[in-house]
């Protein structure tokens, strides 16, 4: 099963090597992991996508929650959550492609950031399996470039993940 | 009060009590060892090697119940101490390890002695520290000592840079009485319903078994637990780690269990329909082949660590919280309770144990005049009368000393049980000789684990620490050997040691007393001799069988009632 797992750590030096360092010495998997400032100078929001049985991922936010530097952790895939990934795509983009690939940009709620006579960039955002479901309905050859911010999430309703 | 970095290093070792420092000096703690030199409340052990400071720190903390504490230099002298580090880890050591580093300019510069302290041992400490300002030095020590010593122990790393402990440059001290982390919250009291959940189960088992770990020598149980298991009249074993929690004297107790325990714990763990486990964290050398641990039995797990509860083996019970609280409680609501375990149901099964206890698997050939291993701990056991203060290092003469030196007390066995460090056993000894000097220290070793801190010996003369050693020289490392007897046919690559020192000469260089023991007969007179030279390290070499092996055994892989008996032994099954 996939979890997303939502951290507030400590935003010190090192942080971010006692998680990732915990994952590998422990053989977790870690699907993405994404790390940014919060309007709390003295904290960190990390978004931690992982998958194993049940049994692992008690595991793992026990291991997580007795690392020092974690102040606070909610596996968010466990109640009603939005998920959101960033994805930027360069495509090549000539002859017919152009309208077809515009076409499927609109169906996906996407845009077009650059253009240049051969290329598109195009932005999407949206759950992981969104993003899965983009690139697959692109043509492979024409994608040259893809890059992927890793998932964010957050709880639904009043619940959050706050001190 | 104006103090430099250095001094405040030192100040606040004072006002946090620390009674000896195990440490080595180098560059990037000079400024520290200048400011140690002005003073005389914290006594220095000059080690002749880090790895040294940081077991013998670990033997005054597991034998005293007080962190202990070390300070080495940056780069060789902190990977010096991660051996140490890493033990005290994996056994859940309070220690503070104050390392040098370079000045903070240069970090990352690869700099002379430079290495990535806080990387390195991230993975084998509790938590760890790099101080960047001096201003925060004396908290960051604190938090050290905080970390250290709650919870589930541990240690903790302070890397120290250089010009934080510059001498020219005062700031006021203030050592804080307490620290709060935002992020850390161990838990002491244990959930009261899951409490008396676990006191119904117990009361309601028919073959119950009673299970213990070093946590609750960590968490200072003993007596409660003592206490607890003596009402209910249930059958208990210690792990390696936790002999001395309940008496080995005591009736109830059927020796430790696990890899190389006794016939009788391993069966009554496969058979029990209920378990109680304290403080212990379901280790692979205790468990077995884990589909088929405890096959018949609901579990209860009490441990201040909830990451320890499922960990391998799901539980039915789990209770977090320290375990002499927890006992605590457990006493108290079956006081408050008529009802009492099922008396007919423990007869019965107090039988079946006790024609496990008639194989008698820890029976060893007596007859010849080679000195067989497991005499000399025996022997060792009865001239100390059971009250010494026993190290050990890691292997054969380890399990030896296990299953054949009664502990009766906590804190007296004091052994590397989950890193299975080979030369933990010297210089840990010297830290439990500074912390009970009038007491009875031996350590229990061999001829290739006594040589991994040899040098030792040199700081066990300076500070005067009169250590028993016992040797139990078979000219193997015998439990490499063993396994090669049992699983390569015999094939002993490497594990002969061709050119062992003559240890009495050693010892004499060393400005120690040697004897070199051949003879079964002689066993007791040396031993005997040796205790009563009370103010001398004592080197007893003995030549003991090459071919003994430590037995039962469970092979890896196989579950508790598949053990390898000693040849010649029969097995009960085939008795009943």
């Amino acid at each position: 099963m996939r979890h997303i797992i939502s951290i507030l750590i400590e935003n010190e030096s090192g942080a971010l090597s006692r998680v990732s360092g915990l994952f590998s010495a422990r053989g977790y998997n870690i699907e993405s992991l994404t790390v940014a400032p919060t309007q709390d100078p003295s904290l960190s929001r990390m978004t931690l996508v992982t998958s194993g049985s049940d049994e692992i991922i008690e595991q793992i936010t026990k291991q997580l929650n007795k690392l020092i530097d974690i102040v606070k952790l909610i596996d968010i895939s466990e109640s009603s959550h939005i998920e959101r990934e960033l994805m930027m795509v360069k495509v090549r983009a000539v002859d017919g492609a152009r309208e077809e690939i515009k076409r499927l940009t609109d169906i996906f709620r996407s845009k077009i950031v650059d253009v240049t006579p051969a290329t598109y960039v195009i932005e999407v955002t949206g759950a992981k399996s969104k993003l899965d479901a983009f690139l697959q309905a692109l043509e492979e050859e024409t994608i040259i470039e893809v890059v992927r911010s890793g998932t964010t999430g957050i709880l639904r309703g009043e619940r959050g993940l706050t001190l | 009060m104006e103090l430099s970095g250095a001094e405040i290093v030192v100040q606040c070792l004072k006002d946090e009590g620390v009674e000896y420092l195990f440490g080595y000096p180098g560059g990037a703690v000079l400024h520290i060892y200048d400011a140690l030199f002005k003073q005389e409340d914290v006594k220095h052990i000059l080690v002749r090697h880090e790895q040294g400071a940081t077991h013998a720190a670990d033997g005054y903390a597991r034998s005293t119940g007080k962190p202990g504490v070390v300070l080495v230099t940056s780069g060789p002298g902190s990977t010096n101490a991660v051996t140490g580090i890493a033990t005290a880890h994996m056994d859940s050591i309070p220690m503070v390890i104050l390392t040098g580093q370079v000045p903070l300019p240069v970090i990352g510069s690869d700099a002379f002695q430079e290495c990535d302290t806080v990387g390195i041992t991230r993975p084998c400490v509790k938590h760890n520290f790099l101080v960047k300002d001096v201003r925060k030095l004396a908290e960051t020590i604190k938090k050290a000592f905080y970390i250290a010593t709650t919870g589930r122990p541990g240690p903790v790393v302070v890397d120290i840079p250089k010009d934080i402990t510059d001498p020219k440059v005062k700031i006021p001290y203030e050592y804080p009485r307490s620290v709060t982390l935002r992020s850390y919250h161990p838990s002491v009291k244990g959930h009261r319903w899951q409490i008396k959940k676990a006191v119904e189960l117990l009361l309601s088992a028919k073959r119950p078994m009673v299970y213990v770990g070093g946590g609750v020598i960590l968490g200072n149980g003993s007596d409660e637990l003592t206490e607890l298991v003596s009402m209910l009249g249930f059958p208990i074993t210690n792990t390696l780690m936790a002999l001395g929690a309940f008496p080995a004297t005591n009736r109830q107790f059927l020796g430790m269990l696990g890899m190389h325990g006794t016939y009788e714990a391993n069966m009554a763990m496969h058979e029990c329909d209920v378990l109680f486990a304290v403080g212990a964290r379901f280790d692979d050398r205790v468990t077995g082949r884990i589909p088929e641990f405890c096959p018949y039995a609901k579990i209860i797990h009490v441990d201040v660590d909830p990451a320890s509860i499922s960990k391998t083996v799901r539980v039915d019970v789990p209770i977090v919280g320290e375990v002499a609280p927890v006992l605590a409680d457990m006493i108290e609501i079956l006081k408050a309770n008529d009802q009492r375990p099922d008396s007919e149901a423990l007869r019965a099964w107090w039988e079946k144990i006790a024609r496990w206890q008639s194989v008698d698997c820890l029976r060893y050939d007596r007859s010849g005049t080679v000195i067989k291993p497991q005499y000399v701990i025996e022997q060792l056991y009865e001239i100390t009368l059971g009250d010494a203060f026993v190290t050990s290092d890691v292997g054969q003469h380890q399990m030896w000393a296990a299953q054949f030196y009664k502990f009766d007390k906590p804190r007296r066995w004091i052994n590397s049980g989950g890193l299975g460090t080979m030369g933990f056993g010297l210089p840990a000894a010297i830290g439990v000789k500074l912390g009970h000097p009038s007491a009875t220290v031996a350590c229990v070793t061999g001829e290739a684990s006594i040589q991994m801190c040899i040098q030792e010996l040199a700081t066990a003369l300076q500070y005067r620490t009169p250590i028993k050693i016992v040797n139990l020289n078979n000219g193997y490392m015998g439990m490499v050997r063993q396994w090669q007897e049992f699983s390569y046919e015999s094939r002993y690559s490497h594990s002969y040691l061709e050119t062992i020192p003559d240890f009495v000469k050693l010892a004499e260089a060393f400005g120690h007393v040697g004897m070199r023991i051949e003879r079964s007969a002689d066993v007791r007179g040396a031993l005997e001799e040796a205790l009563s030279l009370k103010d001398r390290t004592v080197f007893m070499d003995f030549l003991t069988d090459p071919t003994e092996n430590v037995y039962p055994m469970i092979e890896a892989g196989k579950a508790h009632h598949e053990m390898r008996l000693a040849p010649g032994m029969t097995d009960a099954r085939e008795l009943a």
